[in-house]
């Protein structure tokens, strides 16, 4: 029989060009001592925590062992670490509840971007023999996506910047966002995307805590059940790939049951405007669905971060009743060469 | 309390030596020899670049044959302001070229005056870079083509694509990859007012407002608990030896004789040991409750070594809690 397992709080920084002014354990604690206080747990309450952050973002060797000063992990806790956005480290939390070893699971990744030069951090990451020793930084991997769509019809110039005007105006609610109101869509970085195509790059951290069952309905008034989670991989090389669809972000949509119900909020991991174009595709999103209504990583992309960011933010909608049923999706890897989709559901809401 | 913070340019750099398979071995040596390989899959595709296994069922691929240095772009970005280790210095696009007899496509530049000469579909073939080593680089970059056909000289657009056995003379088995990232480093509020201490030949540590531990070096948060450290503490400088190990190895870009003595080293008033190097006493005298205090030399921001202070050793009892 399946658990059912809620994220029950979630809290996020403030998401800022430079946090230059502290170490990734200080940027990262108060996050983690928000999300306990949402829920009125300790450390030693929480049956597993896990991690996600990459050392390549800020030159730090074994960040992540650090960063584990902010748990107070003694006496020893249980815990992992994946070299991935949080909303995978959010993925082994959610099996490992699902084992019934624990009713609990605190959930936290950090990206300290400031210290580096993320564009050639990010390509460190592509296939080392053919693709690497070429250096194409991210936003030239993302233009060659954003100009196959063009050139297929699937958009163009105007509606990019227009997904651009709408994420960062929606994420004039949304204190934590980089990027908030009017932004000038700017130059080319790398032609057919503006600088205003792209997101901002910056530091941030995240946090979320699941629960189980009754455990869940004790510690959030209406907690946002995960009906469904699934993620998947499309080959690395971008020469065999469709770039103009996303497989991936499909089949990990109908495994997580997304098609079953219509969902009424999407929180996507589009960190580039030509991303969103390719994702409403796959996941069939119909103009009726309130898509990154806190402004999505184009307001703030905390790399490592921005994907659980998204499933936080769908999460507090339902805890907040303004969802029943939303969508979040994190994406890793070049042109969304790997997704993962969470289907996230408040119970009904009575009338009082 | 507001200090500037320190900063410092880090650069973190490495060659990575990687070992090539099978496919990757003929089609690295090829382009040395101004020849692209493709690997064929099960269902009759061919794959340019090729690799080891079938990205759909992960079946071990070998079948080699040769495409041409000739293709279409399926997309391009422009890229007006190249960056460090791209195949080009001068403005570029970046290109997926479709070699004529491949299915799949391949990432490079093309070189092109600027973005109104590129388009999708347009014909491009390879310029070779005038030395070549079994790489990607081997490939400068394309240029336009403005042939017909296919470039193999027979005349047709089409290519037929021939075996290959994918053996040339001394192939290439392995590539080195150098990477090189440059990081702007800064340790954050608690370690700045550390290292700015020690310039000053102070010693400061901070205490858990919960356990009341003091953390030397302090990081901004108590490990045990988990909260934030703020309240300076200046510990030391006497200390305790507290264990230590004897190197033998003598370290790369270190003018430090062997053997030494490397020891973890619990200052007063702290409640962690920190390591430090032990000097002004033989190697195999230096012992467990061993007291010890900081040496500055001339100019510099930090201990250069601990040296023995001439009290009796510590009691055992002290220092326990810290080894
Ligand atoms: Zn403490």
């Amino acid at each position: 029989m399946t658990r059912e397992i809620a994220v029950v709080a979630f809290a996020q920084t403030d998401h800022r060009r430079t946090s230059e002014e502290l170490s990734e354990v200080e940027m990262l604690m108060p996050v983690l001592h928000e999300v306990l206080d949402r829920t009125g747990l300790k450390t030693s309450d929480i049956g597993f925590t896990c991690s996600g952050s990459s050392d390549y973002l800020a030159g730090r060797a074994f960040s992540f062992t650090l960063a584990l000063d902010g748990v107070g992990a003694w006496p020893p806790i249980s815990e992992s670490h994946v070299e991935m956005d949080g909303a995978w480290a959010l993925y082994e939390a959610w099996t490992k509840l699902l084992t019934g070893d624990t009713d609990t699971a605190l959930v936290y990744s950090y990206g300290k971007s400031s210290p580096g030069s993320v564009r050639d951090v990010l390509t460190r990451q592509l296939d080392p023999y053919y693709v690497a020793p070429l250096w194409p930084d991210s936003v030239a991997l993302a233009a060659l996506q954003a100009r196959a769509l063009i050139d297929e019809g699937y958009t163009d110039e105007p509606a990019l910047a227009a997904v651009a005007a709408r994420s960062r105006t929606d994420a004039r609610t949304n204190s934590h966002a980089q990027l908030r109101g009017s932004v000038p869509h700017g130059e080319y970085v790398v032609q057919p995307l503006r600088i205003g195509d792209c997101p901002p790059v910056g530091d941030g951290a995240a946090a979320v805590i699941l629960a189980a069952g009754d455990r869940a309905r004790e510690l959030c008034e209406r907690p946002a059940w995960i009906r469904g989670i699934d993620h998947r991989i499309e080959a690395h090389s971008l020469g065999v790939r469709e770039l103009t669809d996303s497989p991936s972000t499909r089949l990990a949509a109908e495994k997580a049951g997304a098609f079953e119900r219509p969902v009424d909020t999407a929180e996507l991991h589009a960190p580039f405007t030509s991303q969103e174009v390719v994702l409403r595709k796959a996941l069939r999103l119909g103009d009726d669905v309130l898509v990154n209504p806190s402004g999505g990583a184009l307001a703030a992309n905390p790399i490592m971060a921005a994907g659980l960011i998204r499933i936080g933010e769908a999460a507090a909608r339902i805890h907040r009743g303004e969802s029943d049923r939303a969508l979040a999706h994190a994406t890793s890897g070049p042109c969304l060469q790997q997704n993962l989709v969470a289907v996230l559901e408040g119970e009904p809401r009575h009338a009082q | 309390m507001t200090t500037e913070v320190l900063k410092a340019p880090l650069v973190v750099e490495f060659p990575f030596t990687r070992s090539l398979g099978p496919v990757q071995s003929a089609f690295l040596t090829g382009l040395r020899e101004q020849v692209v390989l493709g690997v064929r899959t099960a269902d009759g595709r061919t794959l340019v670049p090729p690799v080891e296994y079938d990205p759909v069922t992960a079946d071990e691929i070998r079948d080699l044959v040769e495409v041409a240095p000739t293709g279409t772009v399926t997309t391009w970005a422009w890229n007006h302001a190249p960056r460090r280790g791209q195949p080009l210095d001068t403005p570029f696009a970046w290109v997926l070229v479709r070699l004529d007899g491949a299915d799949t496509a391949l990432l490079h530049a093309l070189d092109a005056p600027g973005p109104d000469a590129v388009h999708t579909g347009m014909r491009v073939r390879i310029r070779w870079a005038a030395e070549r080593s079994g790489a990607i680089t081997d490939i400068a970059c394309f240029e336009r083509y403005d042939g017909d056909g296919d470039g193999d000289g027979d005349g047709d657009g089409g290519h037929e694509v021939a075996d290959h056995d994918g053996q040339f003379e001394s192939m290439v088995t392995g590539i080195v990859a150098q990477a090189r990232l440059d990081y702007s480093y800064s340790p954050g509020r608690a370690q700045t007012a550390y290292i700015n201490a020690l310039a000053e030949r102070r010693i400061v540590g901070e205490r858990c407002p919960s356990c009341r531990k003091v953390y030397v070096p302090p990081r901004g948060a108590c490990p045990t608990c988990g909260v934030g450290t703020a309240e300076q503490v200046q510990v030391g400088p006497g200390g305790t030896v507290t264990t230590y190990c004897i190197v033998n190895i003598k370290a790369r870009n270190l003018d430090i004789e062997v053997p030494y003595v490397y020891a973890h080293i619990a200052l007063d008033g702290a409640d962690l040991a920190l390591h430090g190097r032990i000097g002004g006493i033989p190697y195999d005298q230096v012992r467990m409750g061993l007291r010890v205090e900081p040496v500055w030399t001339e100019g510099g921001r930090y201990p250069d070594h601990y040296r023995p202070t001439g009290e009796p050793d510590a009691d055992y009892e002290t220092y326990k809690e810290l080894l």
